[in-house]
Parts: C-alpha cells; structure tokens; sequence
C-alpha cells in the first residue's frame, strides 16, 4: 500500500463528519470512494490531501504513520489531488496552470520556454489534445480541465493521485474521456484514489471499492468480490431503493 | 502529429494573438486621443509638448503600474494616493524640522510606506475582509495623520523649505532633476517610470512571482491547493504599491519642496481608472503593467491637451469618465471576441 488509512475519524465540533473509515491504494491501482451526498467522501479526501488532519485513527504512507501538516506536506510525499471545481485558473493559459506553484527555473526567472514545450509534450504523452498551450483554461471543456490537471499531477511525480468526482459534471462522452486518462493513470504505475457518487464511472475503471454512507465506512470490497448491481444497490443504500421503488409502484 | 497540432496553432494568426492582449483598448485609446491633440495643436505634438503630457504621465504611470499589479492579484488600495501625500510629509518634514538630511529622510518615509503596505496586506490576507473596505479605512486614517500631524508641527496645512536640506542636490538631481535629449528637457521621472513598467513587466511575464499574482488573482483557493504562498503574494503587492507611492510622493516633494497635507486625495481612483483602461479586470487575475503605463499616458495627454486647445480644465473630468467607459467595453469586446472564436 502506498497510501492507507485505519480507523481514520474527523469531527467538527459536534458533527461527527467521518469515523472508523479504513481504506488503501496500491501503486497500478485504482480505488475508488463511492458515496451518496454527505457521506463523508469530502472529508475523507481533504485528511488524504493534507488540507485537514484527521483526529481518529491512523493515516500511513508506504506503511509509515504520518500527519500531513499542509496540502504542500502531501504534495511532497508524492500525494496530489486534483479537486472538482477548482482545479485550473481560468483566465491564465495552460502552460501556466500547468506549472502553477512548481515553476522551472531559468536563473531568477520562470523559464517560459521550457514551461510552454514540457507542458505541450506532458499533454500528448497522455494522449490529451490540445490545440494550443496558449489558450486560456476556461476555454476548455469540463473534461479536458480535468485531463490537463491528471496530466500535471502524473509530471510532477505525483505516486498517488486523488479525484476528487472528476466526471461528476460530465456528459456521457466527457466522463468517458476522464475514466480514459485515469486508466492511463493507473497504467504509468499510480495509485488512483477515484471519488465518486456513480457507480457506472467507477465500476470499470475500478480494482477496489470502499462504500461510505453517513461518514461511516460499509467496507472495502475487491472487483471480484462485487458486481455493479450489488455496489449500485449498496451505495444507495439497497433498503431505502427497493423502498423507493415500492413507493413510486402504479397503484 | 507534431505537424498536425501545430497547424491548428498556426491558424490562430498573429491578429489573433495581439487581439487578446489586454492593453489592445489601451493602445487604440492612446493613437485616437494623441491624434485628436496633435491634430489641433502643434504645440502639443512638438518635442517640448510631448515632455510637457509626459511628464503627469510618468509620475501617475509609476502608480497605475504597482496598482495594475496589485488589482491582476484581486486586490484594490484605496490609500495608495495618501501614502505617497505622507511620504512625501515625512521626508519634508524630517528634513526641514528635525535636522534630518534628505537620504535618511527618505530612507524613514520608506520604511514607513513599506510598513503601511504591510499592515494592508496583513490585515487583508489575515481577515479575508475585502481590500476595498480595509484600505479605506487606511485611507480615512492616514488623511487624518497627514492633516493632524502636519498642523501639530507647523501650525499650517503644508511643510516647505527643503530645498535648504542637507542633501537636497543630489536627491532632487536622482529623482526630482531633468534629462537633456535632443535640446528638449524630460523629466527625470519619466525614467524612472519606464524603469518600474519594464520591471513590472518583466516580474508579471518573464517570473516565477507573476504566475502567482495572476493566480491568486484569478483564483486565490486554487493558487493556495498547489502550493501558491497566496498571502505572502498579496502582502508582497500591497508593499509594491507602498513602494511606489514613496518613490512618488518622493520626486513630487522633491519638485516642489513643499508638500500639502491634503496632497494625493482621490487620485487613487486615477490609478485604478488608468489600470483599468490598460486592460486589468476589476475582478483581478487579468491585465498588463505596460496596459496600465499606456492608461497613464492617455491621461497626461488629455490633462496638458485640453489646457493646450484653451478648454476649460473642467472638461478634463468628463473626458475621463468616457475614457474609462470606452476603454472597458472595448477591453470585453476584445475578449469576448478572443475567447468565442478560440472554441
């Protein structure tokens, strides 16, 4: 395991956000967090991120306990997270989001010219099409944002990356593209932590599966252990679906 | 491969390319008021004029330029126009009632503005309060000091003599004297103008610091989640703008060797006026320090070009209101335009 939690907890003040969650990933390896609205995935992958510190349980790198003081202590480990929404400045071109907060050097400069051909090269390394590292970011769509972010993550020697729902936004053929870039994620020898609350995302591209509901982990489960249809009916809690199917029954 | 994506690049054009740049409306600004001006008054296209609109332009230029910078990193300040008044305050008043030569003295009005600059920063990076109400207050506070301590001192509501100072020469040669070229004399503060633009330039463009103040700018949580030190970026802007308002308050205290203690009020709205025709977004991560320079200019030609044509300087402030309207449609036609054809 590269990166792994035991019996991690988090309260904010009287709200107990997450408790006794225990998870991992391993390097060529997809896991995936699936959990309705308000499950805790939030929680979970801001203690992963090193943006809050969990106060429960134990949180290792490479079987090592740690306590990341910062994102920037957990970007160091190896462990980037690209976030849903804001993953990319919009008004600045993609070869300065691209190394935004890791800039090259050149002297006492940002060497441009080096940041302009890694970016373009990185982007095609992974398959990405872009027509122009010029252009602004908000000019892409939803899908090649997030591609752009993997793709930054894989270059700065990222060992595990978090996604934080990278599709969740995304039309069919997007999502599509997204899942495409995590597998090649996974193919370059990443741990990938995959949030989502979509189980047709995550059952493909997926080798392990951990269900939260109510900040309370409902087990971690290998692809062989689980069809889509027992995770969909798991995430959604299966009582309350074939209730809702009951209810919604013609008379 | 290769060629196929750089094709694609290929036909974006060079139009294209200068089109989205952000001190596009400020250029065409600048070519239609100089035309006007000239095309009236030959004064005011003869070497002695051009010195003349210059030389406002210069020392308004060097402010716009910190605050375009400041306002690119999401931030206003409303006390950059009094810092410079108590800059220059500090300097005459040291120097003519304290014994104080005129390099210490400025040296303590720097330390001063910088410590101004910090404190905004601190305070607004701290408290997350937007910067727009944190620097009034400092604007309404530092008004106040300028008022009250000036009349505590000297009875009056201006310092004077500094010329009498101990260092005064070669104080007033660096910042304050004037450059011989071609038989027509500029003002010394049109270099340093030129110089605080390239740097300004430079720094935004070419360094590693200008990535984090369009970041921060453009999106200060984002900027922060892959490791931007956003607060030390702001802090570092607030104390730029600081910077400026000495060197300015400075070279004007040194012109004229008097400074009133009202000096600078309301002309930081100037400075924002002019960062904002040079093409900056009043929601900040977007605009230009050369922008911001060319916004100056415009200024200094319409301030000495209506007084040259023999208009009532009145007019002066109804030309700047268009101005400002004029060049902020054009900036988001551009940009519109930019960002619609690149889909």
């Amino acid at each position: 395991m590269i990166l792994e939690t035991r019996g991690i907890g988090k309260t904010f003040g009287s709200v107990l956000a997450l408790r006794d969650v225990s998870m991992g990933v391993r390097a060529g390896e997809v896991t995936c967090v699936l959990g309705d609205n308000g499950a805790g995935k939030s929680t979970l992958i801001k203690i992963l991120a090193g943006v809050h510190q969990h106060d429960a349980g134990t949180l290792l790198v490479d079987g090592q306990e740690v306590r990341f003081a910062s994102p920037r202590d957990a970007l160091d480990r190896g462990i980037a997270t690209v976030y849903q929404d804001l993953a990319m400045i919009p008004l600045m071109s993609v070869w300065r989001n691209f190394f935004l907060g890791s800039e090259p050097k050149k002297g006492l400069a940002f060497d441009v010219a080096k940041a302009r051909r890694v970016a373009r090269e990185e982007l095609r390394a992974m398959g990405i099409d872009i027509r122009d590292v010029d252009q602004p970011v908000g000019t892409l769509s939803g899908g090649e944002r997030q591609s752009v972010a993997i793709a930054r993550a894989v270059h700065f020697g990222a060992r595990v990356l978090i996604l934080d729902e990278p599709t969740s936004a995304l039309g069919v053929k997007q999502a599509g593209v997204v899942l495409r870039y995590i597998a090649r994620a996974r193919d370059r020898g990443l741990g990938v932590v995959f949030i989502t609350h979509n189980p047709h995302h995550a059952y493909p591209v997926g080798d392990r599966f951990l269900l939260l509901n109510r900040g309370a982990g409902l087990g971690e489960y290998g692809k062989a252990d689980i069809t889509p249809q027992e995770l969909t009916a798991l995430m959604a809690g299966g009582a309350e679906l074939e209730e809702l199917a009951h209810e919604l029954k013609r008379e | 491969m290769t060629i196929t994506a750089d094709e694609r690049v290929a036909d974006v054009g060079l139009a294209r390319r200068l089109l989205i740049r952000p001190e596009l409306g400020a250029v065409v600004g600048l070519v239609v008021v100089f035309v006007f001006f000239a095309a009236q008054s030959p004064v005011f296209r003869s070497p002695a004029g051009i010195a003349n609109w210059l030389d406002p332009a210069a020392t308004l230029g060097i402010m716009a330029v910190a605050v375009a910078l400041l306002m690119i990193g999401g931030e206003f300040d409303l006390s950059a126009g009094v810092l410079t008044g108590t800059s220059g305050l500090i300097l005459v008043t040291l120097a003519t009632r304290f014994g104080f030569s005129v390099w210490p003295a400025m040296l303590v009005g720097l330390v001063v503005a910088l410590g101004v600059g910090f404190a905004n920063g601190l305070i607004v990076t701290r408290t997350k309060l937007p910067s727009f109400i944190v620097t009034l207050g400092t604007f309404l506070m530092l008004q106040g000091v300028n008022l009250g301590v000036t009349k505590a001192i000297t009875g009056t509501v201006q310092v004077s003599g500094l010329r009498r100072a101990p260092g005064f020469e070669g104080a007033n040669a660096i910042f304050a004297g004037t450059v011989e070229i071609g038989g027509t004399s500029f003002r010394v503060a049109i270099l340093w103008w030129i110089l605080v633009t390239a740097g300004a330039t430079w720094v935004l463009m070419r360094s590693t610091a200008g990535n984090w103040i369009f970041a921060v700018g453009g999106n200060e949580q984002a900027a922060r989640a892959v490791g931007v030190p956003a607060a030390r970026t702001k802090i570092a802007l607030f104390m730029t703008t600081a910077f400026a308002a000495w060197l300015v308050g400075s070279i004007l205290a040194l012109r004229y060797t008097s400074v009133q203690a009202n000096i600078g009020i309301g002309q930081e709205f100037i400075y924002i006026i002019a960062a904002v025709i040079g093409g900056c977004l009043l929601t900040g991560g977007y605009g230009s320090a050369i922008g911001a320079a060319i916004g100056a200019v415009i200024f200094g030609m319409a301030d000495k070009g209506i007084v040259f044509l023999g208009w009532d300087a009145d007019w002066f402030k109804f030309f700047l209101g268009a101005m400002l309207l004029l060049a902020t449609l054009a900036n988001r036609l551009v940009r519109r335009y930019a960002e619609e054809v690149r889909h």
